[in-house]
């Protein structure tokens, strides 16, 4: 016993005093870290609210939600009214997912479970790439190409509307949802599948049948964190559509998103003024809506990997 | 219902979902080709090495591109140590209680947040606040702040796949538990940590909103001198070009060039985290 004892002394005396410097610190360091990392989001939320106080206080919350009028720059009357922002986001991120839904649940399902292993091999890295394409891009190519055939098909004058925008954000959501739902659908158990084919089931029987309702929690979840990306996107809607505060739902009309307001506005503002502020309130409004979609799939998510561990 | 028919209808579900894999291909091959195209006027090593001219619509494009380096090793000075340290700590000393479901939702918030949010943070906090001004220090600050979550649950993940047995018996040997992570844990998730590292810089470097908001300028005559100082960024100057100047609008090969330069910096180091990872994930298997 003693002996041993002797041992453990030494060790931690001599063999280990460096490891056991760094092991007891250690800890407190990188939890410090940890949470310098985590005041981020604090920090964004407080900036968000310090800026947007005197918007907030001087409009008055009701007016500026509910408000039908967007005209900070008027001098005479100036109107901080977020509706048509809103509308604006949830036209457009509304018809980028009914086009990138239906696509990006086909794509899904071929990658997961029809597609031959080497063109696997293939899709799934072009899918990766496609989602690491820089929006501005996405947005050029929207502005230069993608317009004159909104353009055309539509028989409009240009292509500068909220179509051609939903049409952008549909390219960019559908590899985010590809990407996760797919490992949702990856997750599902084999002997699931295999339950079915012996009894009789085609594969297309099994997979809508058997597989997809399985994985649907986390396809649900896929889905809600790609229309979160096109909520949240900015540079794409700012090239791809001329911007104009209408409080509209008709996609061949300009409208103007949440995030373009802030983009655009913000370099004519004058630090610490009302527009400022509403601007900052804009902001408040778009880290909430994500803050809930966020938890909403986080909840859904949470379920499926507890259904199949 | 007969067999016929059930083998018929699978078909056609097949080929519907086979349509919609293609069509994603599709969009990929159009875009690049499209990108590619446009900018075959001034396709050449000039058009990198040269200033931009003429208010942006003759030259080359080797301020902006100095400038989105600029900000990547800012990115890099920041965002790395901190959060990979910050993965080590949720990974290692964090327990599985409802600690870490707190911690996980803190991380995936902040990855949901929209970017021009970050910018609004940068102009209030960095901007304004902090007095740095409209400057390279500013969006630096502000695209590491964005690519902190990336870096992250990217570096996490690779932690947590590394097998338990592995620390357990460098724990056993006599390993303190720093040591444990420092010898065994860390060199074995590097690939993983690397893949992620590679990731949030290429997400940096094709970031345009918040650098909009906290300092990305138009025209710099020169490159930046200071981090202090305002800053030409490939993806602001892309779109700047695009928007402000009429050769722009019409679609100048200049634009179309500077595009092509972004996605092959971006592609690029995408396409080295997808390799990294797929030869570290041959030879590792656990």
């Amino acid at each position: 016993m003693k002996y041993i004892d002797k041992i453990g002394w030494l060790n931690r005396t001599q063999g280990q005093s460096k490891g056991r410097f760094f092991d007891g610190a250690s800890h407190t360091v990188l939890f410090t870290i940890t949470l310098i990392s985590a005041s981020v989001l604090v920090a964004v939320a407080a900036f968000l609210i310090l800026g947007s106080l005197q918007a907030f206080n001087v409009i008055g919350p009701v007016e500026m939600l509910f408000g039908d009028t967007w005209r900070p720059t008027s001098f005479h009357n100036p109107a901080f009214g977020m509706l048509p922002l809103m509308a604006g986001t949830f036209l457009v991120s509304f018809l980028a997912s009914i086009i990138a839904i239906p696509i990006g649940l086909g794509c899904t399902i071929y990658l997961a479970e029809i597609a031959h292993p080497r063109i696997r091999a293939f899709l799934k890295p072009a899918i990766e790439l496609l989602a690491g394409i820089p929006s501005v891009v996405y947005g050029l190519f929207a502005m230069l190409i993608l317009q004159g055939w909104v353009a055309q098909l539509f028989g409009l004058q240009h292509g500068y509307v909220a179509l051609n925008g939903g049409l952008i954000l549909a390219v960019m959501m559908v590899p985010i949802m590809v990407s996760l739902a797919e490992d949702a659908i990856s997750a599902v158990p084999l002997e699931l599948r295999e339950a079915s084919y012996a009894l009789g089931a085609t594969r297309w029987e099994t997979m809508r049948s058997v597989v997809l309702p399985a994985a649907m929690s986390g396809i649900l979840a896929a889905i809600i964190l790609s229309i979160m990306r096109a909520v949240g996107e900015t540079m794409a809607v700012l090239m791809a559509f001329n911007q104009t505060p209408l409080p509209t739902l008709d996609p061949f009309s300009g409208v103007q998103t949440m995030t373009a307001t802030i983009a655009i506005e913000m370099g004519e503002a004058a630090v610490g003024g009302l527009h400022y502020s509403a601007l900052f309130a804009v902001g408040v409004m778009l880290f909430m809506i994500t803050l809930v979609m966020n938890t909403v799939a986080n909840r859904i998510m949470l379920r499926y990997s507890e259904a199949y561990r | 219902m007969n067999a016929i028919s059930r083998n018929a209808k699978e078909k056609l579900y097949f080929n519907i979902f086979r349509a919609c894999g293609a069509l994603v291909v599709l969009t990929l091959v159009v875009i690049m080709a499209y990108m590619l195209m446009g900018s075959l006027p001034v396709l050449s090593l000039d058009f990198l090495t040269e200033p931009p001219r003429g208010a942006n619509t003759l030259g080359g494009i080797v301020t902006p591109l100095v400038g989105t380096i600029c900000l990547m090793g800012i990115v890099f000075a920041f965002a790395i140590p901190i959060g990979v340290l910050s993965a080590v700590y949720l990974s290692e000393y964090q327990g599985k209680g409802w600690g870490a479901r707190f911690w996980h939702i803190v991380v995936s918030n902040l990855a949901g947040v929209p970017s021009i949010v970050y910018g609004l943070l940068g102009l209030a906090l960095f901007v304004t606040f902090a007095g740095l001004g409209r400057s390279l220090i500013a969006s630096g600050l502000t695209l590491a702040i964005l690519s902190l979550p990336i870096v992250i649950s990217a570096a996490r993940e690779a932690i947590q796949a590394i097998p338990s047995s592995l620390r357990e018996a460098s724990m056993a040997l006599g390993a303190t538990k720093w040591q444990t992570i420092w010898h065994h844990v860390l060199p074995y998730a590097l690939p993983g940590i690397l893949t992620g590292i590679i990731l949030a810089l290429s997400r940096a470097a094709g970031e345009t909103a918040p650098i909009l908001l906290t300092g990305a300028a138009f025209y710099m005559s020169s490159m930046p001198d200071s981090i202090f100082s305002q800053f030409m960024a490939l993806p602001y100057h892309i779109y700047a070009v695009a928007t402000q100047t009429m050769a722009g609008m019409n679609g100048s090969p200049v634009v179309y060039g500077a595009a092509i330069a972004l996605l092959m910096l971006v592609i690029g180091m995408n396409l080295v985290a997808i390799i990294v990872r797929k030869r570290f994930r041959e030879k590792y298997r656990w």
